[in-house]
């Protein structure tokens, strides 16, 4: 009766690595990063005053004495350097001015020799009401703001959803060009990995583990080095053009730097095992007297492979797609350094939001986006292959 | 300043990160941060060793790229593990209002008049003055640009033109090409009107535009010969026109300058040996030796009045140099950045 408790115990006690590491750098870190997209407590923390007086505001005309009673109040109870940082990036993130009014607003509350009567005395910028709209927007402690700014919506005064203007509107392009830069890579990687995964599993022997070594050893070589080298080789007068202009077959340099072309083939090379691994591995696994079978029984060649080798491999073919399209979607370095200012993809605007301007609720708005991308993906490629499963 | 390269910045996160993994039980030593490149180089040797020799103890320096959200991230974490940091203007005012540098003990650095107004901030010490500025190669033009009107007219002056991907500088220098006086652009930049007015003239240059990030691909891009000329920062023209033999030019009219700042982040380790550090380094002595390597302005006053004529004619704080040159707008840029910043890459996407 007592091995059972005591055995689940054990077993528990042999996974706890594995589930704390889980917790640790998988659960928590997703979980916080999709609470700050949505969390948006920075305002109401600070201001709980303003915040019993703002809903009674008409949201038009200018602020009333006892908002701007309420407000000077409040700021003068901060004494968290911090907090009131987070408050102001915040608001000025909605409105910008918010930056130079709080710090100077906060300076003449400060001053305690001649104390200000209300706040449109120390800037009139307090009397226009566009600046206790972002105040009076940011009350709540959820939001959806930076979900909505992240696909380029946003709420109007009234608050409709509809869509950013277009000079503010350039996550929905970046992203859109994340995906087709993704796609591409995937395609070129499928279309260099198959064959090369065909011919390794035909091979045996050493033939076959040179093969496979070529694929495996820039797997263990660091991401930067081989960008790096991709870049040496690139430029324009790099070993490509200078190979291709001695031997005579171009004139000038051919730009493959800084631009869609260098992106693309730097990206394939660093994610091709992605893609040969996977298919290698349902190649061997599929009877080698197939395809001659399906010769004596009069299939052409090509025929055979169409019906017997192409539907059997399929699985791994598409298992190396996602593999390949997924990590690709991320990629941040190499775009960096190989791309030009066309070629940048949704990672970069990640890294600016979260280093450039630590507006956290922004950069895990938009990693929560590429993360339901991913599962979208994960779920019709986990349906296709189940449907796979079924037929046979 | 962003010299350093992305590599650089893994390499140095990888290092902090094995480094606190490794060693939490140790005292750490001083460790300070700047922008990397020769001007480290030159830091190394007149600032960082001879206080390490001076204190007996071992100083560490890390470069970094910048980043009001790096210094952020570390100070909310707690006990951060950089002591002193070199900071532009901006991540001085965003951090100094978020409470995330310690106080400056200007006693310690002998007191603010011995200092250039624009060099004293409540948590931090100037330690350069830096222009952005048109830079050209007179080997190649003979009659170089004299204005951004100039930079815009490619049919006077064929060839591409380089500048810094962001909307920091490349407005300001959109509007002085249209027309804007100096004393005007930044009321003209705070009105939509304004914006608009840079982007269209953006809009003009943009064919032949090609984007710069870190600060030495504009010179090299001048270098090959691929754009006719770029912005770029004033020390590295001038460094590569020292010890390259290269004949680059600064024009320093329609150049914007700025002031580096060293600052404390809040509850470092090290915090008051950082304070004396960055005394150490702003004594007249110390900081006058800076423009034989980096032609970089000096904050304190005494250390600029001791720089060799044939030196200081290259140093933004040059009286000649200064006339016509402006002084970033701080405030403008601190309130508006994420703004603009999105409009700059939305414009880009097009």
């Amino acid at each position: 009766m007592s091995a059972g408790p005591s055995r689940t115990g054990r077993s528990l006690l042999l996974l706890a690595p594995l589930l704390i590491f889980l917790v640790g750098f998988f659960v928590w870190p997703l979980f916080s990063m999709m609470s700050q997209s949505v969390s948006d407590t920075a305002v109401l923390r600070l201001l709980p005053r303003s915040a019993e007086v703002l809903p009674d505001w008409d949201r038009a005309s200018p602020p009333t004495p006892a908002m701007q009673a309420a407000l000077m109040e409040d700021l003068k109870a901060v004494d968290d350097d911090q907090a009131l940082g987070d408050m102001v990036r915040r608001l000025n993130s909605a409105r910008s001015g918010f930056r130079t009014l709080m710090s100077k607003t906060t300076s003449a509350l400060d001053d305690t020799a001649n104390p200000p009567v209300d706040l449109v005395s120390i800037d009139d910028r307090w009397g226009r009401p566009e600046f206790w709209l972002a105040i009076a927007d940011a009350l709540s402690p959820l939001t959806d703001r930076n979900l909505l700014a992240a696909v380029d919506l946003g709420r109007n005064a009234s608050g409709d959803i509809e869509h950013l203007p277009a000079e503010q509107s350039v996550n929905g392009v970046i992203l859109l060009r994340t995906f087709w830069i993704a796609g591409l890579v995937t395609i070129a990687c499928a279309c260099i990995g198959y064959p090369y995964a065909i011919i390794a599993a035909s091979l045996s022997g050493w033939k076959r583990d040179v093969m496979l070594g070529a694929v495996l050893l820039p797997l263990w070589t660091s991401l930067l080095v081989r960008t790096a080298a991709w870049f040496i080789l690139l430029q324009e007068q790099g070993l490509i053009n200078d190979a291709l202009q001695t031997l005579g077959l171009i004139d000038g340099p051919l730009p493959l730097i800084f631009n869609r072309t260098g992106v693309i083939i730097a990206m394939t090379h660093v994610l091709l095992p992605f893609m040969v691994l996977p298919i290698y591995s349902v190649l061997i696994t599929i009877p080698k007297n197939l395809m001659p079978a399906a010769a004596s029984l009069g299939a052409h060649p090509i025929r055979a492979f169409l019906r017997v080798l192409l539907p059997l491999s399929l699985r791994g073919v598409a298992s190396g797609s996602l593999l390949v399209f997924i990590s690709a979607i991320g990629y941040y370095i190499t775009p960096a350094l190989i791309g030009g200012p066309g070629d940048q993809m949704i990672s970069s605007i990640i890294a600016f939001y979260a280093i450039g301007s630590a507006n956290w609720g922004m950069a895990g708005a938009l990693g929560v986006v590429l993360l339901i991308a991913t599962l979208l993906l994960y779920s019709v490629y986990a349906r296709l292959s189940a449907e796979e499963a079924e037929r046979y | 300043m962003k010299s350093v390269m992305k590599s650089g910045i893994l390499a140095v996160a990888a290092i902090a990160l094995s480094a606190s993994l490794v060693a939490p039980v140790f005292a750490r030593d001083l460790t300070v941060v700047s922008w990397g490149g020769n001007y480290q180089d030159a830091q190394r040797n007149i600032y960082f060793k001879p206080f390490s020799e001076k204190t007996g103890k071992p100083v560490l320096d890390e470069a970094w790229d910048g980043g009001i959200g790096v210094i952020q991230s570390k100070v909310k974490a707690g006990a951060p593990n950089w002591d002193a940091v070199q900071v532009e203007a901006e991540e001085l005012a965003l951090g100094c209002a978020d409470g995330l540098y310690e106080k400056i003990d200007w006693d310690k650095m002998g007191g603010k008049d011995k200092f250039l107004d624009s060099a004293v901030n409540d948590c931090g010490v100037g330690a350069i003055v830096w222009s952005t500025a048109i830079a050209y190669d007179g080997d190649k033009l003979k009659e170089g640009p004299a204005s951004w009107a100039d930079f815009w007219d490619v049919q006077k002056f064929p060839g591409k033109r380089s500048l810094r991907k962001g909307p920091k500088y490349t407005l300001e220098f959109a509007l002085l090409a249209d027309g804007v006086s100096k004393d005007e652009l930044y009321d003209v930049l705070s009105t939509d009107e304004g914006v608009e007015r840079a982007f269209k003239k953006l809009d003009e240059l943009k064919p032949n535009i090609v984007w710069w990030e870190s600060g030495a691909q504009p010179l090299q891009f001048l270098a090959s010969g691929e754009v006719a000329m770029a912005s770029a920062y004033n020390g590295r023209i001038t460094g590569i026109s020292r010890t390259e033999g290269k004949n680059f030019k600064v024009v320093f009219p329609g150049s914007i300058y700025a002031v580096d700042s060293w600052v404390v982040l809040k509850d470092a380790e090290n915090k008051d040996a950082a304070q004396d550090f960055i005394a150490f380094a702003s004594l007249p002595e110390n900081q006058a030796k800076l423009p034989e390597f980096v032609a970089y302005g000096l904050p304190n006053k005494e250390a600029a009045a001791k720089v060799a004529a044939d030196l200081a004619k290259d140093l933004p704080t040059d009286p000649a140099n200064m006339t016509d040159s402006i002084s970033l707008d701080v405030d403008f840029w601190i309130d508006n950045a994420e703004t603009l910043t999105q409009r700059f890459n939305a414009w880009l996407a097009q």
